[in-house]
């Protein structure tokens, strides 16, 4: 590209801080600080609440008032008050089956790389199976049998997302597996977990940080969808999909409530996915510098 | 070509005879078995094991299999847990339900979505093809009920324009039924448009890194004309698969856009009978929506082998 095209972009590039050496697009920036917001309320929601979780401090749906900046809920609790502990649930719940899934899908996923045919051709038909299905659809069917305890729940999304990062890990690993230098590992003798954790590992990590994204807005949504739908975290914990499900009536009557949780839910995973994008593209990219 | 379509539909019946094996296994062998579900906490060792002898769960599980598939087969998905009926006559109504919004919201975005990720092809780079591509990017990340509540909120109770749910009777005439699932079918047409149109988009620019496109650019064919003529037949394939992908998800979008406009549909149907434990519907309905994603699937399959000259002329 031309100088003279360069040029404006450098007067502004102290505006725009680097990160793993490339610069960040203006929509990565807005992700980072929406993403960055949501984990501080997460973390610190006992100590910024002004009111416990499931504390009943008035009447129903009482109007905002200095004490109450958003007004109480379906049953005289705070609703920002509950919007703070909702993003401790909904996000953390995410984090945890996101991990999960990651760990399984990761591991089977490079194992049917590296560890032979028939591992391989067992597992990929196992998943070919789980995909047979829509995921919620299949979601479903175990939670009519198990119920929706939180362990249900995890185990489960995590289990269902786990093939999706199988898929994705087996295809990476595939392309590592034929290299040099795990040749020159498997040939000294290293075991098969030695060859995932030192050799694969380390070279897989670029596409699946983006992936890792991606999954955590789907188990997110996932789990959110599963309790609107009444068939997620039960009450009274609060979590952003059952307080949509909660507020729902409310909507017919003129107010906005039922869009507080759902916005909550819907700016998140914007915030999530502007910054998947950036990565994408630097990951296209390759090195040098990004618009 | 005969050959691989052959193949495509085996493969989807054997896929579909997994999915139910699935269902039955899913519902049936897992730890806590309907006897318990039904009983809850009422569950004594005799009550439990005259519960399970009842509903003939006391023999092996392949059995049962054999005997739930073959009455499916013929149309008898037995009968519901929780009030009795027979679970076809409770479906029947729902699919058709369903299905008509499921098809109403399809044919508008089909041809939408398509239109746009060619104008947003011909115009790469551009100020509409930018905002088109943040404006989509947004919707594809917000959850349903998040759009479809900001366009109840609006639309329904601000302006009156539509009814906010859509209470739709099997007395419902047609114009009605429109007219009332219009803010359903437009929740659903947000969501897949946004995803089919930017496939669209990316299959038809990846088309466009061609040769022969760049020689058709060379000799001076206008822009559109090379999109249109030159880069669409080539990107069709891929489009078919990608709108029938869409349609597979419109399957599962539907569930949360039924729950939002209490919407008398499968989808409702069976979260009720979820968190019921009414089994037997859980297994119906798991069934219909397995089968037409497979279906879908399939079909992407085989019409993507169909758009494909090189398979449609054999040598």
């Amino acid at each position: 590209m031309s100088d003279v095209v360069r040029r404006p972009a450098l007067r502004i590039a102290w505006l725009r801080p680097r990160l793993f050496g490339h610069r960040l697009s203006v929509t990565a920036m807005i992700g980072i600080l929406i993403v960055v917001l949501n984990i501080v309320a997460a973390v610190l929601a006992p100590w910024i609440a002004p009111f416990g979780e499931s504390d009943i401090v008035g009447d129903a749906w009482a109007d905002p008032d200095p004490q109450h900046w958003l007004g109480l809920d379906n049953l005289g609790r705070d609703l920002l008050s509950r919007m703070l502990f909702g993003a401790r649930t909904s996000i953390g719940l995410s984090l945890i089956i996101t991990c999960l899934s990651f760990s399984i899908g990761i591991l089977a996923g490079f194992a049917a790389a590296v560890a032979g045919r028939w591992l391989d051709i067992l597992l990929t038909r196992i998943v070919d199976l789980m995909l047979s299905m829509p995921t919620l659809i299949f979601a479903f069917i175990i939670l009519s049998v198990l119920g929706t305890d939180i362990p249900v729940l995890i185990v489960t999304i995590a289990l269902l997302d786990s093939t999706k990062v199988f898929r994705l890990s087996r295809a990476v690993a595939m392309n590592i597996a034929v290299l040099e230098y795990v040749e020159a590992a498997k040939v000294r003798g290293e075991g098969l977990w030695w060859i995932i954790r030192a050799e694969i590992l380390p070279n897989a990590v670029p596409p699946l940080v983006a992936e890792f994204g991606l999954r955590f807005c789907f188990t997110f949504l996932f789990i959110a969808a599963l309790s609107f739908l009444g068939l997620g975290v039960q009450p009274p914990n609060a979590d952003w999909g059952s307080m949509v499900k909660d507020y729902r009536d409310m909507i017919n009557l003129g107010y906005a409530t039922p869009l507080y949780p759902a916005g909550a839910i819907a700016l998140l995973t914007i915030g999530v996915n502007f910054i998947v994008d950036w990565m994408l593209a630097i990951h296209s990219k390759g090195h040098g510098e990004s618009a | 070509m005969l050959r691989l379509i052959a193949q495509k539909l085996a493969l989807g019946v054997m896929t579909l005879f997994a999915a139910s094996v699935l269902i039955f296994a899913g519902t049936e062998v897992l730890p806590g078995d309907l006897a318990s579900a039904i009983l809850q906490n009422n569950a004594t060792p005799e009550t439990l094991a005259e519960t399970r002898k009842e509903l003939g769960l006391d023999r092996p599980a392949v059995v049962r299999y054999v005997e739930w598939l073959g009455n499916v087969a013929h149309g008898d998905f037995g009968h519901s847990l929780a009030n009795k009926r027979d679970v076809v006559e409770e479906l029947a109504p729902r699919v058709r339900n369903t299905l008509f919004l499921a098809l109403y919201a399809a044919i508008i975005a089909v041809p939408l979505a398509v239109g746009l990720g060619l104008a947003a092809a011909i115009r790469q780079g551009s100020i509409f093809d930018r905002i088109v591509n943040v404006v989509t990017l947004m919707t594809i990340s917000v959850p349903e009920y998040f759009l479809a509540y900001l366009l109840v909120k609006f639309t329904a109770i601000d302006n009156g324009w539509f009814p906010p749910l859509a209470n739709v009777t099997d007395e419902s005439s047609l114009v009605e039924r429109l007219y009332l699932t219009f803010l359903p079918m437009l929740t659903l047409v947000l969501v897949i448009v946004a995803h089919m149109m930017r496939m669209t988009r990316a299959s038809v620019l990846a088309i466009m890194a061609s040769p022969y496109i760049e020689m058709a650019i060379l000799k001076g064919v206008r822009k559109w004309r090379i999109v249109v003529k030159h880069a669409f037949p080539n990107a069709l394939a891929p489009i078919i698969s990608v709108i029938a992908l869409n349609l597979a998800y419109l399957i599962v979008g539907v569930v949360v856009v039924e729950a939002v406009f209490v919407y008398p549909g499968l989808g409702q149907l069976m979260v009720d009978a979820v968190s019921k434990h009414d089994v037997p519907v859980v297994q119906a309905c798991g069934l219909i929506f397995a089968a037409a994603f497979i279906l879908l699937n399939m079909s992407a399959d085989i019409l993507a082998i169909m758009s494909n000259p090189r398979l449609r002329h054999p040598r």
